[in-house]
């Protein structure tokens, strides 16, 4: 797709891998808008990096905390659940994932 | 002093407070008043708040008790940008998505506001999920810049800075992932402040970039802006990103500072007028004693294209977590699979959609080393050529934006709407602070439009900033 235009096609499985639906009247659109996008971003293909080296570690990164000092069971429920678009008392409800037929 | 209440900055009102010229009520009720007259006109606020009577008889009440050591931002009332949580407030980033969704909990940043005593005036609007520089993008109607109501008000923090630059509010808050405060705040004459990566939490911030996300102020002064990024800032539990007041040396620097200007960057597209302003100010920087050098950064030219390869991809990723199933907007059809395509197809806007997309583009087999490796490769060579110059200079200065605020529906393309943040984008894929301050206004059509001039510091070096703003400006900091 980088040196080709973009077609419906990319778009559409582009979406499906984004689990969102493009009407097909708007493939075409959003296919001319992605060649637009990507050609300005190509501009990258310009730009030559020094070989080899790593770029150093950023002296920030997103770690998880370590386990310890649990909330109180509970403590939040309420708040959540009241988010949930479906629920079955305290619990989120959602459709079956797994059928057996 | 005559001027109206709510045209007051947070220094003169804090100081009018102290001396109870007025009380906390009569400052909530002049911005409320404004916003209320004003908001059907502009809609910088997707919704303004009810009085909280018992937050303000408790500002009132400290300010009585401990006067000057009440903290600055006590009483103040604020605009907080729709994508910062305030429990058991909408919190929807301008998205159908998000709509009906009430905040669980309190960003961070609110947490701190509340304990320094500050008043919300409501949430304001924004491009959908801070994609966009105009607030087109809003899910809920355009913004209106107040200097010219033809024009946009910047984006994506455009609800913040049109109520602030209307006296709505006496300051508020945005969020910065690619210039979504200093943009907007260029736009309508602010100052507005993108902090060090991680030197404000970004806990209870909806996510667009989160490498490159920060939120910050929007401010009528220089020292507004300091007094709420003082306010904000710190390590945070919550977000493991946050610095220590120790994670970058600190940056020595005389009284006198020197100014990088990459001179090679400011050669087409700039406006001539808008030129001329930032040539103008550079002077005034001269007179006062400060010194201006050459500095290079020849990377800088690919800033925006690495820029819409990492965020689109960051962005796709975050959105990932809009699923109709927890939270947010739930549409139902046939199968699960059909439950998540219905929910993200109705709740995302255009925009959105184009940026996952984008995302899912540069991340997918086969195109994710030649555009998201490269492009964090590149990343880091950006920041090399900043660490570089800041060694002949202390902050690198060129204009905010290329243009003044221009009219709605002149970036109708993507790729123009994009070029308006070609400037900002730098700071964000660095991690480096940077201010906007206004330099003055230049004539389109008959009125005057605010331009602004941006200043970049070494990581840690916020405070910087608000130095050179204040040289700018003529303001003395307290």
């Amino acid at each position: 797709m980088s040196a080709a235009k973009a077609t419906p096609e990319d778009v559409k499985r582009l979406a499906a891998l984004a689990r969102v639906d493009v009407p097909e009247s708007e493939l075409a659109r959003f296919a001319a808008e992605f060649d637009a996008v990507l050609a300005y971003v190509g501009k990258l293909d310009e730009l030559s990096l020094p070989e080899g080296e790593a770029p150093p570690a950023p002296a920030v990164r997103n770690v998880l905390r370590a386990d310890g000092e649990p909330r109180a069971p509970g403590t939040f429920t309420q708040a959540l659940a009241e988010q949930f678009p479906a629920r079955d008392g305290d619990s989120l409800s959602v459709k079956q994932i797994i059928s057996h037929d | 002093m005559t001027k109206p209440l709510n045209e007051f900055s947070i220094a003169e009102a804090a100081r009018g407070l102290r001396a109870k010229e007025f009380s906390v009520r009569d400052l909530w009720d002049a911005c409320a008043l404004a916003a209320k007259e004003r908001n059907p006109e502009l809609n910088a606020y997707l919704e303004l708040f009810a009085a909280d009577e018992g937050a303000i008889a408790a500002a009132q009440e400290r300010i009585d008790r401990e006067g000057d050591a009440a903290p600055l931002l006590c009483g103040i009332p604020i605009a907080m940008k729709d994508n910062i949580l305030i429990e058991g407030k909408v919190a929807s980033a301008a998205s159908r998505m998000l709509e009906n969704y009430r905040a669980t909990y309190d960003a961070t940043v609110t947490r701190k506001l509340k304990e320094e005593g500050a008043l919300f005036l409501g949430r304001t609007n924004m491009d959908e999920f801070a994609m966009g520089s105009s607030t087109e993008h809003s899910a809920f109607g355009k913004t209106l810049n107040p200097h010219d109501t033809e024009r946009v008000p910047g984006g994506s923090s455009g609800g913040s800075s049109a109520a602030v630059a209307a006296h709505m509010a006496i300051a508020a808050l945005g969020t910065d992932t690619g210039g979504s405060i200093r943009q907007p705040a260029a736009h309508t004459g602010l100052v507005g402040m993108k902090p060090t990566y991680g030197a404000v939490s970004r806990s209870g911030l909806i996510a667009l970039g989160s490498s490159l996300d920060q939120a910050g102020p929007l401010a009528k002064t220089v020292g507004d802006a300091k007094a709420l990024f003082d306010a904000l800032k710190g390590q945070d539990p919550l977000d493991s990103t946050t610095v220590a007041e120790d994670t970058y040396p600190a940056k020595e620097t005389q009284e006198k500072m020197r100014i990088g200007v990459p001179r090679h960057l400011l050669e087409e597209g700039l406006d001539a007028d808008l030129r001329a302003r930032f040539e103008e100010t550079l002077a005034s920087l001269e007179a006062k004693g400060h010194s201006i050098v050459d500095v290079a950064l020849p990377t800088s030219a690919y800033a925006l294209p690495v820029y819409y390869v990492i965020m689109p991809a960051e962005a796709s990723a975050n959105l990932a977590r809009f699923d109709g199933m927890r939270y947010g907007h739930a549409a139902r059809g046939e199968s699960l699979l059909a439950d998540y395509l219905k929910s993200r197809t109705e709740g995302f806007g255009p925009e959105t959609v184009r940026r996952i997309l984008l995302g899912t583009f540069v991340l997918s087999s086969g195109y994710i080393d030649a555009y998201y490796r490269k492009a964090d490769r590149a990343r880091g060579l950006l920041r090399a050529e900043y660490d570089a110059a800041f060694a002949s200079c202390d902050v690198i200065a060129f204009p905010t934006t290329p243009s003044p605020a221009f009219r709605f529906g002149e970036k109708s393309d993507p790729v123009s709407m994009y070029l308006e943040d070609i400037f900002t984008v730098t700071a964000n894929l660095t991690g480096m602070p940077a201010i906007s301050v206004p330099m003055g206004t230049v004539e389109r059509d008959g009125a005057l439009l605010p331009t602004g001039i941006h200043f970049t510091a070494p990581l840690g070096a916020d405070g910087l900033l608000f130095r050179i703003g204040a040289e700018v400006t003529g303001e003395t900091l307290y």
